[in-house]
């Protein structure tokens, strides 16, 4: 393999494992303060359907190469719409958090696809936006050989994946605001006896997850596919949920898992072009980054620690 | 049965019926804004459902996996594990019936059931190894029948490519007649409508699960061990066997579902690009029956009812299908958190006690 096609490949890799990124640093968050999250697919897929149908309309209207910035706006917007569904259900309400989820996703699939059809006349998919990200050189790193090629010229929602990986990281073990959070996620009436306001922490953090996961899905409609259709989101959110545990609710381990995911995924694409994957049916292919996963996991985790307060509401004044 | 009526008539069967109202005028509301006719498209939606044998016998058809599912997500869930993996177990159950189907020739009363069998057990094998990993290597079930999802579907669509494949067709070759379990009197009774065996089977599972887990002392283990592991493994239970046994059986419900779809309606196995849906659609049946299998039954004929008459919706009223998983998923929402309709009763009584004074 020479080192054109190693570039290529981690160029691939990344591509893949934005979106991922990005909703498993969603995940992480929730996670952390408490919340689980798995409407994580539900939110990617509200941010996927407000970015294409956003950036349409601006391109329309004549924005220009900012459209896929405001699609990138809409979704967030639209996942931070539907994170407060689960915030208020599962926060206020005290409803399950898994059953808020599952409802989320189903909620989020049937209202986007509704509003599809109520918006362009019945038709199955948003139409094919042309003003889409383009990938973006950065002068001199780029020119490193391998990952000048795999990650200094990508598009510019896999370098704000990058960048926000590393601030909240910062955010989560470095400022007070972290400290709060993650106390509120391990032991809520221990925070709240030191004067951590739980119920609001917890809003801020499910919000911030639906702002994450719903660039997430914008990312995948803007970059790849271009449209908005039932299966643009097709398990993704799964998958970042994977990383959020396999990463064990660390940042840096979330991204580690989703670049393996995405890896495992550009393999699929490299491996055809060689010779010897003409005697491996293809199928084995597709399932190989599942596979490794499991392996890894078996391999090498174990028994991962989820925090303390994982799942369970919170009543103010309880002991 | 005594067990058996005091849930229908606890209080909170009451909650189950007000969440069904509420989810109801949630996409009434939807289609108001939409600008489309709610009463009209309700009454096309019961109008393909009761309007004619053939939609009722489909909609039996329709229902019959979903009580698999449902039941498969729900008996996880009841042993403490989370089974996202109903999917994968559903695809590997199809894929042993198919299997069996095409390329063994028996006569038809060793076919049929063998193929059932086999499918049956693939589908536990395949659950199995989630609670297996679990059990062994502390894998969370989560991200193990995630992953298994996917590799079902590809290991299924390898085995229809290279053993089973009719070609030009994307699909299997058709099963043996022998092997199919289609119902033919009540088929012609219901104008051709598709149905099978796989009900009365589908019946006598909720029947098993409510036996089995209630009524033996492996099934209170296994409830043990969902409540309380720590618990569990004081008081001398092997918890590590209980969850793979509960994983095996929760498969073996999916990969039921995914026998019968094969044997009874589509008599052949497609290529498929991707997941089906089925088991996402097993948890949404086992969270509006609570997990709880005469529940799951009751989930079960609610959700393939509005999703079968909701083409019937579109047809009638012009209103896109998709609502409907809206209302469904208003339904389990205010299911799950009786919290919001305990909260909106009080507010309305208040407020109609607010009226009487003034």
């Amino acid at each position: 393999m020479d080192i054109a096609t190693l570039g290529h490949m981690l160029n691939t890799a990344f591509v893949f494992s934005t979106a991922l990124i990005l909703a498993a640093l969603g995940g992480i968050i929730s996670e952390r303060s408490g919340v689980v999250n798995i409407g994580l697919e539900g939110l990617m897929t509200a941010g996927a359907f407000a970015a294409a149908v956003s950036a349409y309309r601006a391109q329309e209207a004549g924005y220009g190469s900012a459209s896929p910035w405001i699609g990138l706006l809409a979704g967030a917007l639209f996942g931070v719409l539907f994170a407060l569904i689960h915030a208020v259900a599962t926060i206020t309400f005290r409803a399950d958090q898994v059953v808020s989820g599952i409802v989320i996703n189903f909620i989020a699939g049937g209202t986007t696809l509704y509003l599809v059809k109520l918006l362009f006349d019945g038709a199955g998919e948003t139409p094919l936006v042309d003003q889409t990200f383009h990938k973006w050189k950065i002068p001199g790193l780029s020119d490193i050989p391998i990952i000048g090629d795999g990650i200094f010229n990508s598009y510019p929602t896999t370098y704000l994946a990058l960048i926000l990986v590393g601030v909240i990281f910062y955010m989560l073990y470095k400022t007070s605001f972290g400290l709060r959070l993650r106390a509120v996620g391990e032991h809520p009436s221990a925070a709240d006896t030191v004067g951590i306001k739980v119920l609001r922490m917890r809003y801020t953090a499910v919000l911030m997850s639906g702002v994450l996961a719903g660039i997430g899905g914008a990312t995948i409609a803007l970059t790849t596919t271009g449209t908005f259709s039932h299966n643009t989101i097709s398990g993704q959110g799964f998958i970042a949920l994977a990383a959020v545990i396999f990463g064990k609710w660390n940042p840096l381990g979330a991204l580690g898992a989703a670049v393996f995911f995405g890896f495992a995924q550009s393999i699929n694409n490299v491996l055809q072009l060689f010779d010897f994957s003409s005697h491996i049916p293809a199928e084995f292919i597709y399932m190989l980054p599942y596979v490794l996963t499991i392996l890894v996991l078996v391999g090498a985790v174990g028994r991962s620690k989820a925090p303390g307060a994982l799942g369970e509401p919170y009543f103010p004044g309880k002991r | 049965m005594n067990k058996f009526l005091k849930i229908i008539t606890k209080e909170s069967a009451i909650v189950p019926f007000i969440a069904i109202v509420l989810g109801l005028i949630v996409g009434a509301i939807i289609m108001l804004i939409g600008g489309y006719d709610p009463i009209l498209a309700y009454r096309s939606l019961l109008n393909k459902v009761f309007g004619n044998p053939y939609d009722f016998g489909e909609t039996l058809t329709a229902i019959t996996p979903l009580v698999f599912t449902g039941l498969s997500v729900a008996f996880a869930f009841r042993t403490g594990l989370f089974n996202i993996g109903a999917e994968g177990q559903y695809i590997m159950g199809m894929t042993g019936a198919t299997f069996v189907g095409v390329n063994l020739h028996m006569p038809w009363y060793l076919h049929a059931p063998f193929a059932i069998i086999v499918g049956t057990l693939i589908g536990g094998i395949w659950g199995m190894i989630a609670g297996y990993l679990k059990a062994a290597r502390g894998v969370n079930e989560v991200i193990t029948t995630i992953m298994l999802n996917w590799i079902a579907l590809h290991l299924a669509n390898y085995t229809v490519n290279h053993f089973l494949l009719e070609p030009g067709k994307g699909r299997s070759y058709m099963i043996d007649p022998s092997a199919q379990v289609t119902i033919g009197w009540l088929s012609r009774l219901l104008d051709d409508a598709r149905v099978h065996w796989g009900m009365f089977f589908a019946l006598l599972c909720v029947v098993f699960f409510y036996v089995y887990l209630f009524r033996t002392k492996q099934g209170y283990e296994l409830r043990v061990v969902g409540s309380n592991s720590d618990a569990a493994q004081y008081a001398g239970i092997n918890v590590n066997k209980s969850i793979v046994k509960a994983m095996f059986i929760s498969g073996a419900f999916a990969g039921m579902a995914g026998v019968f779809q094969v044997l009874g309606v589509f008599m052949n196995q497609a290529i498929a690009a991707s997941p089906t849906g089925h088991g996402f659609d097993g948890i949404a049946v086992a969270l509006l029956g609570g997990n709880n299998p005469v529940g799951v039954l009751f989930g079960a004929v609610l959700f393939g009812t509005l999703s079968y008459g909701a083409a019937g919706m579109s047809f009638g009223a012009d209103v896109p299908p998709e609502i409907i998983r809206i209302v469904i998923g208003s339904v389990i929402f205010f299911v799950a958190a009786p919290g919001i309709i305990r909260w909106l009763m009080k507010r309305l009584s208040a407020k109609k006690r607010k009226g009487e004074v003034v």
